[in-house]
């Protein structure tokens, strides 16, 4: 039987290469033209605790990371037991063979890969038995893994040739021991690769590179799950003349030494996830206060406290629109795919020098660590906005009052004209702390005017005449597609509305809430925080919310949507 | 009241100790400007919160740019204006509260550093703007407004904890010489690193200790303030610690170091740092068949 799309899982301890074996499958499945996605889930630890990584391998690009699971690999009997439910109907285990075995008759087989793998001459060769045999389950083209690990281990080193040689027998021997269990779980069909060029990157990655592409030039930050990779990846990268990248301290020295960054006229940024992010708050009040332009990435994991630290949760919605204390709404960005992580980490840095604020771009640990082929951004359409800043002569104060009928008044940079405080007590023209109730007044509907500047952020609609909306944010965007495409096809008169931006929102997207329609909001937290918001508007909206760490399946969406929908399906 | 600003509504109490601090800085930073032949719109003055930060708003003369932040955090702020635009003067203004007590996890990394800032603390060894309560500075068994029974805590040593973190300059002074001070202060903006004049600044509503600083020569009452003996070797690490060791108030530089500063080391990963664009990083990821 034909399929289109597979999910493979591999699942057994931390330290066991499950999200290597993940990762050269989708690898191998993205050079033969298929679009693929990672996902994995692991403890807070370095070595060992229950992990899997999983590839979900279609010939259409890939929105979610599935219902089920088509091919198990469980490398231990808690990974099977804890895993085995997961299996599709028809779905198959490759259990490991050298660590239990299972009562025969049922729908798996065991293997031996360490074993095999040293018949081949090299030990480390047992991921590769086991792709071998998974490929062959689903009937993937060997030439394929071939030519994927040529490409791998041609190092131009010594004894590239033999371990290329070992891996390729690996993945032979594997298929073997799968051919002769005699289990077939379907045939994937043939992919052709897109006439674009791709490249394969997480969500962390392609943040970090959208920002330095907008023109990033000064980033600190502080370990942190899942937000740790931006920080690497800015220290490896984030150099040459005028660019500064450095671990700080703390996430309270992160955002304080951003904000003097952002002050002293830098593209200056940081990343965090939930903690961190609660410590930054009093820092992004100053930010909003004073008008400093600056982005903060929160790499949202479960909270609250320490809460789950590597796994997938939306629940810092409020804190990341009202992190701080007093009159305080920041633009937020919430980015649903991986490409889209790209493209909102440049409009993050050009909405911060064009209001003259703090942005928050929030993703998720469901985005940051997975894997992706996408098209390659164009650079060339990446925009590079800076901050108008004011010449000699220019006879404006920093503080003046502003009521949008008039391009926003430039920002005085250190070393030039227009000497001001950046203050965080209220403030009078040129920054000076006052408590007069004119200047709270106007610096108050200043702040909050300058958000009409950022009406111009990406979004979906679709059949929004239907009585029912579906409108998702952040990563269960993708699920949410799925089953909203699966719906449509039953005949559901549902519709559809994403926004790349939570706040604020583009006009389009704010006429179709305004319509009374009934919207449903997928969101993987308790409070059902983005609906809340929306009712707090006069929206008509109520939440879908899953909070158990993992993403949305499309099928429970399906199945809960028509409960919501009611006598709106006529399938 | 300021005479830049006739507006601006903040006052210090008749007679507090900032007063000559705000003169100080000021000659200091008009000294260093024409030193360096700079204008006053390179010097940037981080201020912290309390009766003291508010310096950033009352310095005469032409206005250099501020920071007046969140209270503790001046060190991180200017760590980012620093290295944001490494030729500003970055200069953090704030007081014994904000600077030893919330903000005082930053002493470390800024010192571990060398960060090329300088810090000016005024030291009233009380919490003024919120009227009197006891500080990191304040002495043991004192009363005050939050200690009514008397303060159970030992006091900080403010000068013997940047000695023992590695800041590369400490100088004591008190407020009552502004022209001193402002010297004091323009030396440690020339010094390449992380420098801090550490100021008595009293507070005459609260804590007034101008008395027990500078004594009542009349009476024959010694104050606790004491000019450092000539003969006392800054660069030395031994001269320095036995100053410190010695009861009472030094005046004068007690300790400085040449390092290299965290921008000096910066440059060098610099050199050594790789340089790929935009377009290389991206093809990084490339799918290659």
């Amino acid at each position: 039987m034909d399929k289109h799309d597979f999910v493979i899982r591999f699942a057994g301890e931390g330290g066991q290469g499950l999200v290597t074996s993940a990762d050269a499958l989708a690898r191998a499945a993205a050079h033969a033209g298929y679009f693929v996605q990672t996902h994995a889930t692991y403890p807070s630890q370095i070595m060992g605790g229950p992990a899997s990584s999983q590839v979900r391998i279609s010939t259409t690009p890939v929105l979610s990371s599935g219902d089920g699971v088509d091919v198990l690999v469980a490398l231990n009997q808690y990974a099977y037991d804890h895993h085995n439910e997961d299996l599709n109907p028809g779905g198959v285990t490759v259990y490991n063979a050298e660590e239990y075995d299972l009562p025969e008759g049922g729908h798996y087989f065991g293997i031996k890969a360490d074993e095999l793998a040293k018949s081949t001459g090299n030990a480390r060769a047992a991921n590769m038995v086991t792709i071998g045999a998974v490929t062959k389950l689903i009937d993937f083209n060997p030439e394929e893994i071939d030519e994927f690990i040529r490409q791998r281990f041609t190092r131009g080193r010594e004894g590239d040739d033999e371990i290329i040689e070992a891996n390729i027998k690996a993945v032979r021997l594997g298929a073997e021991v799968a051919d002769s269990a005699g289990f077939n779980v379907g045939q994937l069909e043939s992919a052709t690769p897109p006439d674009y060029s791709q490249i394969i990157i997480t969500g962390n990655a392609a943040i970090a590179m959208g920002s330095t592409a907008a023109g990033c030039d000064f980033y600190v930050g502080y370990p942190i799950s899942p937000a740790t990779t931006v920080l690497v990846w800015m220290e490896n990268n984030l150099w040459g003349e005028g660019r500064f990248v450095h671990q700080v301290a703390s996430e309270i020295e992160a955002i304080n030494a951003t904000l003097g960054a952002g002050f002293a006229g830098k593209k200056a940024m940081t990343a965090t996830a939930g903690p961190g992010f609660s410590l930054m708050s009093e820092g992004l009040g100053l930010a909003w206060m004073a008008e400093i332009p600056m982005v903060v990435v929160n790499v949202q994991r479960g909270g609250p406290a320490t809460g789950l630290p590597t796994k997938s949760e939306q629940s810092d919605l409020y804190t990341c629109m009202h992190p701080a204390h007093g009159d305080i709404k920041m633009p937020v960005l919430a980015p649903g795919s991986i490409e889209e992580c790209f493209w909102a980490a440049v409009l993050a840095q050009n909405w911060a020098e064009r209001y003259q604020g703090p942005v928050i771009l929030m993703t998720e640990f469901g985005l940051a660590e997975r894997g992706e082929n996408i098209r390659r951004p164009d650079l060339s359409k990446v925009s590079q906005e800076c901050r108008t800043t004011v010449s000699e002569g220019d006879t404006g104060k920093r503080y003046d009052s502003w009521d949008g009928s008039t391009p926003l008044p430039g920002m005085p940079i250190p070393g030039g004209p227009g000497a001001y405080v950046a203050n965080g007590s209220e403030h009078d023209e040129i920054g000076d702390t006052t408590h007069l109730p004119r200047h709270h007044v106007r610096l108050m509907e200043r702040r909050f005017k300058k958000l009409d500047l950022l009406k111009d952020s990406p979004y979906e609609i679709e059949n929004a005449d239907a009585d029912c909306i579906i409108m998702p944010w952040g990563s269960s965007k993708g699920p949410a597609r799925e089953a909203y495409d699966r719906l449509r096809e039953e005949g559901a008169n549902i519709g559809w509305l994403y926004s790349l931006a939570l706040h604020p929102l583009p006009e389009e997207v704010l006429a179709v809430l305004k319509s009374g329609k009934k919207i449903i909001v997928p969101e993987l937290n308790y409070l059902g925080q983005w609906s809340a918001l929306l009712r707090m508007e006069g929206f008509n909206a109520e939440s879908i919310t899953q909070y158990t760490g993992l993403p949305f399946r499309p099928a429970d969406l399906v199945t809960r949507i028509r409960e919501r929908i009611g006598a709106g399906v006529t399938a | 009241m300021s005479k830049r600003n006739p507006e601006y509504d903040f006052a210090w109490c008749p007679g507090c100790g900032d007063f000559g601090v705000r003169r100080a800085l000021q000659v200091a930073l008009e000294g260093y400007s024409a030193e360096h032949e700079e204008p006053q719109a390179n010097n940037v003055i981080i201020a912290g919160i309390g009766c003291s930060g508010n310096i950033v708003h009352l310095v005469e003369g032409e206005q250099p740019f501020g920071i007046h932040g969140i209270h503790g955090r001046t060190l991180p702020i200017s760590f980012g204006v620093k290295q944001g635009n490494s030729d500003l003067n970055t200069v953090v203004v704030a007081g014994d509260g904000d600077f030893l007590s919330i903000g005082a996890e930053h002493l470390g990394p800024a010192a571990n550093r060398n960060v090329d800032v300088t810090a000016v603390v005024m030291d009233n060894g009380v919490y003024g703007l919120t009227k009197g309560q006891s500080s990191p500075t304040t002495a043991f068994g004192k009363i005050t407004a939050s200690t009514p029974l008397g303060k159970i805590e030992n006091p900080v040593s403010p000068l013997k904890l940047y000695m023992s973190i590695g800041v590369t300059f400490i100088a004591s002074y008190y407020s009552s010489k502004p022209r001193v001070l402002a010297k004091l202060i323009q030396e440690a903006m020339n010094h390449k690193g992380f420098s801090i004049v550490h100021v008595q600044s009293p507070c005459t509503t609260y804590n007034d200790t101008y008395d027990l600083l500078k004594g009542k020569p009349k009476e024959g009452v010694k104050g606790l303030a004491y000019e450092i003996p000539e003969d006392h070797d800054p660069t030395s690490v031994e001269d320095a610690n036995d100053l410190l060791s010695r009861p009472g108030i030094p005046l004068g530089v007690i300790f400085k170091q040449e390092r290299k500063t965290f921008r000096d080391r910066y440059e060098e990963l610099r050199e050594r740092s790789p340089k790929r664009t935009n377009d290389e990083l991206l093809d990084s990821y490339l799918l290659q068949m």
